[in-house]
Parts: C-alpha cells; structure tokens; sequence
C-alpha cells in the first residue's frame, strides 16, 4: 500500500542556509506524527514544504498517487498546476496564528471552500459546518465573526474549516503557541479525540505531553536534519541522542 | 438663477458619478498592473501613476481637448469636450485610487493567501472574495478624501466650457454682479460633500460588524 504522504531527500535553501537537508518521512493512514525540535531547525519549512506553500529546491513529494515533485538530478521537478491543485485535495493545514478570514461569519469560514471550489450544495456544506461545529465544542457560534472568539475557539474554527474539505491528511503548524495554557486545553483535546478517530496528522508542536500521549511516530529536528525519530514514547522518554535529551530537557 | 444653477449641479453631478463609475475599476486594474511580476506592466503602471499625479488635472483635460486637433488634426464636434472631461477624470482619478488599493492590498496578511490557496481557491477568488472586502474596509476612510475631493474637482470642467455649477455660478455673479451666486454654489457644493460624507459613514458602520 502507498503511504498517504511520502517525502523523500528533501532538500530546501533560504539564500546559502541550508534550512531542509536530505529530510525523508512516510506517513501511512490513521498515523499521527509529531515533529518536535527547537525554533529555526527547520520544522515549519518541511510542514510548508508539505502543504505546497514552499517549493523543494530537491525531492519527492507524493499523496498517495499523486506525484507532486520527482527528483530529476537532485532537483525537485514539480508537476502543473493541475496536480497541484489535486494534491491540495489531499491535505489541510493548521495554522499557527488560525488564519480565519475575518470578514466572514464562523459559518461562512467553513462552508465558503466548500461551496466556491468544491461545488458543494450551500445547504449540503451548512449541515456538515454544524456537525463539525458541535464535534468542536463550538454549538451556536456559527452567526459569529472570528473577532468575536477567543483564540482557542478561533483555532478550532480553523481546525474544523480544515475538515470541511474531508483532507486525507491534516497537517497542524504549532497549533497551540498562539495560546495561553487554558485555551491550549481545548484545542489539543479537539486534536486528541481526532486521533481516537483514526484522523491521520502531522503536528508540529512544543507541547512534549501531549506529543507523546497523542503521536505514534516523533520526528525530533534541529539544524535541518532528522535527528532522531521512532514510537512517540520511545523518543520522548528514552532518548538517545544527545542534542534530543539537551532539547527534551529545556522544554520541561 | 436657482434653474441655471441646478442645471449646473447636473452636470457637475454627472461628471461626479461617471468619474466614480470609471475610475474604481480601472484603479484596481492599474493596482494589480503595478504589482504585477511582470516587471515591464509594472514599470508602466508606475510611470502611469507617476505622470498622472505629477501634472494638473486641468493641464491633462486641455490636453485631452485639443490634443486630438493639435497633433492629429482631427475636428470633433461638440460633444468631444464631455468625452474630453468624462475620459481625463476617469483617467487622473483611477491613478489615485490605485495607489490606494496598492495599500490596502499589501496590508492584507500573508496568511490569507496561504489560508486561501491551501483551501483551494484560485488567485480570482482569493481576491475577489478574501483580499478585496478586507481591502475595502481598510482604504475607506484615504478613498473618502479622495471623493470628496472630486466633488470639488468637478469645477476643472469649468475649462472645457461645460456649464457645471461653477461655470454657471461664474456666468451669473459677472451677469449679475453679484455674490450671490458664489454663495450658493459654495453652499450646494458643501451641502453635496456632506451627503457624500453621510453615505461613507454608512458603508463604515455597515463593514464595523468585524475588525482584524
């Protein structure tokens, strides 16, 4: 079976810094990875290298069969703009500041991509915008505009505009740090009771705890490279690289 | 006196909403040429913009007037001085509002077009439904000066012998010789910008149910 996301030798520069260097990752169905490492090691560029906000200057990108990049001599060879815009079917993406657009209701945040892109029915799309909302602890907001929520709410708006388009895999760009602890509380039980679900996600996240209780899979970058990954509990608890432990360590 | 006048502020009032009409749509055209990638479109824009702002409106109306006589010798007609005005309006005002949308547009976070195209939407409908209502809430208040100021302009017309308010305010205070008619044309003048200035309140207050 092919893996739902498969990156391989991913290669990124910002001018002469090496941000990604020969990064390979897989995840397959039902999987929850996180990616845990300090600021500037490179984790928010592989997330957007994922989601297609970034271009790899060299590897393979593929969602399941759709091949998004090919390595030809060490670059990334892109596909068109038609399998881009099939590989964003694949994926959602969570933002760390949610992204929400302000001038439209909670409603209209979910059910807009649905309804313009998608060609959804506008009451086929509202239906499933309140199912999602209530799933999110968010039951008569759908008339509000996102200044009118907490952060916390906002990041589960977000959360649920990103379900709306049924993604195969959801990606989360340090969901929590926008946050104070309280409100963390309630974003992080939203991500925790869609990974009972069998949601598949990639989490970039600070939060060690709910890393290890939540992922099968830790990722541990710095300096642009893999430094260590295996079984959330594993890494996290045991493990056995040096800069790993130093890390684990300061963030406790 | 009062009919001259009204039928002045008719067509200063014509001249006000044809402007409107024009040069809102061609301003955001011109915006996007400016920052377009396209470096050659955008260096014309920008020489465009530059022009426009950087001569007299009065200047560019005659220009607009006699321009086709002088270097093309062509004769046209009568109606050629509202087609004159009506163009060269259009034309300076949309430079103005360009540099306005520019603004607004690059004041809109990044975020929004990366939210956007991870949702799938094309760049037509990032702008047209996410980017471009923000922008307008955000330029409202600099795009108010501007038309308030072209209530005001409309008297430019004065040049090209159309007889809006101003021009019949003129005729009739060297006719009469009297005051008068300046005072009434100041009052309607200023009576319009209020109501202009009570229409953009209301868009202001109609955009307040959010802030970013």
């Amino acid at each position: 079976m092919t893996s739902l996301v498969s990156l391989q030798h991913a290669r990124k520069s910002f001018g002469d810094v090496e941000v990604l260097k020969d990064i390979s990752l897989t995840v397959e169905q039902g999987e929850v990875l996180a990616i845990i490492g300090p600021s500037g090691g490179g984790k928010s560029t592989l997330l957007r290298c994922c989601t297609l906000l970034e271009t790899l200057d060299g590897g393979a990108l593929s969602f399941g069969e759709c091949v998004v990049t090919t390595d030809v001599d060490g670059h990334a060879a892109y596909g068109g703009k038609d399998v881009l815009r099939q590989a964003r079917t694949h994926f959602g993406l969570v933002f760390q500041n949610f992204n929400l657009f302000p001038h439209y209701t909670v409603m209209r945040n979910l059910t807009d991509a649905p309804v313009t892109v998608q060609k959804v029915p506008k009451e086929q799309a509202e239906a499933k915008a309140l199912q999602l909302l209530a799933k999110m602890g968010l039951e008569g907001k759908e008339d509000m505009v996102p200044c009118e929520l907490s952060g916390g709410q906002q990041q589960r708006v977000a959360i649920a505009r990103a379900l709306m388009l049924d993604p195969a895999v959801l990606f989360f760009d340090e969901p929590t740090s926008a946050l104070d602890p309280e409100l963390t509380k309630g974003v992080l039980k939203v991500i925790r009771s869609l990974a009972e679900e069998h949601m598949t996600m990639v989490i970039v996240t600070h939060e060690m705890k709910f890393a290890r209780d939540v992922a099968d899979h830790v990722i541990f970058m710095d300096g642009g490279v893999i430094v260590e990954e295996g079984p959330a509990a594993e890494v996290i608890d045991n493990p056995k690289h040096e800069r790993t432990r130093a890390f684990l360590l300061s963030e406790e | 006196m009062m009919s001259l006048l009204g039928q002045g502020l008719v067509l200063t009032g014509q001249i006000f909403v044809v402007t409107l009409l024009g040069s809102l749509p061609l301003g955001v055209l011109i915006a996007l040429g400016r920052m377009s990638k396209f470096k050659p479109l955008a260096w014309v824009m920008r020489a465009y913009i530059s022009f426009m702002r950087g001569t007299p409106l009065m200047l560019q109306l005659m220009a607009l007037m006699f321009g086709p006589y002088y270097l093309f010798g062509l004769q046209l007609g009568s109606d050629w001085k509202f087609w004159a005005c009506d163009i060269g309006f259009i034309l300076n005002y949309a430079a103005y509002f360009a540099e306005i949308y520019r603004s607004g547009i690059q004041s809109i976070p990044r975020g929004q077009y990366e939210a956007a195209e991870v949702l799938g939407y094309s760049r037509t409908q990032t702008f047209m439904r996410i980017v471009l209502p923000q922008v307008m809430k955000r330029i409202l208040p600099a795009m108010g000066n501007e038309v308030i100021t072209l209530v005001k302009d409309t008297s430019l017309a004065f040049v090209l012998g159309i007889m809006e308010m101003f021009t019949q305010a003129k005729a009739i205070a060297a006719s009469q010789v009297s005051m008068l008619p300046y005072i009434i044309a100041a009052a309607i003048y200023w009576g319009f910008t209020i109501v202009v200035e009570f229409i953009l309140n209301r868009i202001e207050k109609k955009l307040d149910y959010y802030h970013d």
